[in-house]
């Protein structure tokens, strides 16, 4: 285990330490303390390491995220774990604003609430919240599965292409073009996995699924007055 | 971009040190806004006293033999303590409209900053750092205050582009966002008679409040109504003689964090703000949901 002093050494000096390691590396285990809510905590990570920041960051950890598995124990700031490619973060506390936005794989899972654009633009990203999430979650979602374990704000799934989303609780109000879909069995399927991998002991059977009604797809030309 | 940090204390025995921790708060958020820095703090009063604090850009000249000259000019004594660009004129707090328009008629080149038993604000052009040091905010004592770095995107960087700015006695706005129907707002106000001085879209937003109370509104439904009066992204706090308020607009992707404690509630654009502040790792810590007004207050 290395230990990582981000106070006393500095933010560049953690990144480039971390970028530096290849996939055989044998500093395979890392913990970040004093983060004191700093900016950019482990991003662009490209190997695959395991990192554990102890105390709540600021903007961006865990961005770009490409196969390490990162652990924040306390809560982050807006835009974590955005763009993540694959690996994994999880988050003990809260997340701020627009968590795994634009994700293309990987899995990040939120053990408290999240804040509002939760998942905006997700594209292929997996990403399980056992709190609440905000309004606009998963506007404009692309492909990936986002979970809910308790209620969603307004506005979810606005102006979806693609993607599932599953919800425990209530949800205040659907985006435009995102509908109710039947749960299926190859959806339970996908959940249960979901859960299991994000330490979750909720069952499927109580989660409804979301998606897209595809009407935005084509445009309508009854609409055509309206422009 | 912009910073904001607010700091309202439950404890007393933290008085004393409120500035101290609104500056080191200020300071953390440099980078959020480096052009200018202010800071509303609400200190000591007197009853049936007034302290009305000015500033100017040429203080030797402005401010020298001010006391006497506008004691004269309204028939009463005035006080005077300066602190670099600014000096905080203590008077009878019937006295505060006339004592305002001879400051007009005498130094034309004074602003004011803000009128009220308790609150003084400060704010000048330079780095959060500088600005507290030219004011020694540091040692300064209170019950509450608000502070901000401004990243200027609708004005000049100026004094009177800088925040915070008066919405009325005892009462200031802080601002992190930018407000797109300023221009037209402004307009509106100005025929209505309400004084705006720069082009700045907060100084709409605070004329805009203080317009709404002088036309019977509380605060709280001054700020419930420019929700939707006001077009834009903001993330506001307003200070108050008891206390302060949070308003976020609707689609609220201006930061916000709120943390409290059984000793004090503090407000900051980002947690970073919060983290040197004493027991903030036993502190709740969550950020306030938008278009939903908050009141904190003694």
């Amino acid at each position: 285990m290395q230990t990582y002093d981000l106070t006393e050494k500095g933010l560049r000096g953690l990144n480039s330490i971390l970028h530096a390691q290849h996939e055989e590396t044998n500093q395979v285990s890392w913990e970040v303390v004093n983060p004191r809510g700093s900016h950019a905590i482990a991003v662009g990570l490209d190997a695959p390491l395991e990192v554990t920041v102890k105390g709540s960051t600021g903007y961006y950890c865990a961005g770009m995220n490409q196969g390490a598995t990162i652990r924040v124990e306390g809560s982050a700031g807006p835009g974590v774990a955005e763009n993540m490619m694959s690996g994994s973060v999880v988050v003990e506390g809260d997340a701020s604003q627009y968590a795994g936005a634009t994700g293309h794989g990987g899995l990040l899972v939120i053990k408290g609430n999240a804040s509002s654009r939760c998942g905006i633009s997700m594209k292929g990203i997996d990403i399980v919240v056992h709190g609440n999430v905000g309004h606009m979650s998963a506007f404009m979602a692309q492909a990936g599965n986002l979970v809910v374990c308790g209620d969603a704000g307004d506005a979810l799934g606005d102006s979806i292409y693609e993607a599932r989303l599953f919800v425990r609780g209530s949800v205040k109000s659907l985006g435009a073009d995102c509908v109710e879909k039947e749960m299926r069995p190859e959806h339970v399927d996908i959940l249960k996995d979901l859960l299991e991998r994000a330490d979750l002991h909720a069952k499927p059977q109580e989660f409804r699924r979301y998606g897209s009604a595809r009407k935005l797809y084509n445009f309508d030309i009854d609409n055509v007055a309206d422009y | 971009m912009c910073g904001i940090v607010g700091l309202f204390l439950k404890d007393k025995e933290l008085e004393p040190r409120l500035g101290e921790m609104l500056t080191q708060m200020l300071i953390t958020m440099s980078d959020r806004g480096p052009d200018s820095a202010g800071i509303a703090i609400y200190g000591r009063g007197r009853r049936g006293k007034t302290k009305l604090t000015v500033q100017s850009d040429r203080p030797d000249q402005d401010l020298d033999d001010l006391a006497p000259e506008l004691g004269q000019a309204i028939g009463t004594e005035v006080g005077i303590r300066r602190i670099d660009t600014h000096a905080v004129l203590d008077l009878e707090a019937g006295r505060v409209h006339a004592a305002r328009k001879a400051v007009r008629e005498l130094r034309p080149g004074i602003r004011v900053m803000s009128d009220g038993e308790v609150i003084e604000i400060y704010k000048e052009v330079g780095l959060p750092k500088e600005v507290a040091d030219r004011f020694d905010l540091s040692r300064m004592e209170g019950t509450h205050g608000i502070g901000h770095t401004r990243m200027a995107t609708e004005s000049a960087v100026t004094t009177e582009g800088a925040h915070p700015y008066s919405t009325g006695a005892d009462q200031c706005l802080v601002h992190n966002g930018s407000l797109s129907n300023h221009n037209d707002l402004r307009r509106k106000l100005m025929r209505k008679g309400v004084r705006i001085e720069s082009m700045n879209d907060t100084e709409v937003g605070a004329a805009y409040l203080t317009w709404k109370m002088q036309n019977g509104a509380s605060l709280g439904d001054a700020l419930d109504s420019s929700l939707e009066d006001l077009d834009g992204f903001f993330t506001f706090v307003v200070g108050t003689r008891d206390g302060f308020g949070v308003l976020r607009d609707p689609i609220a992707c201006k930061p916000a964090v709120m943390g409290e404690t059984s000793r004090y509630v503090a407000f900051g654009s980002e947690y970073r703000a919060l983290v040197s502040l004493p027991g903030i790792e036993g502190a709740s810590i969550w950020e306030p949901e938008p278009a939903t007004v908050y009141f904190w207050s003694h």
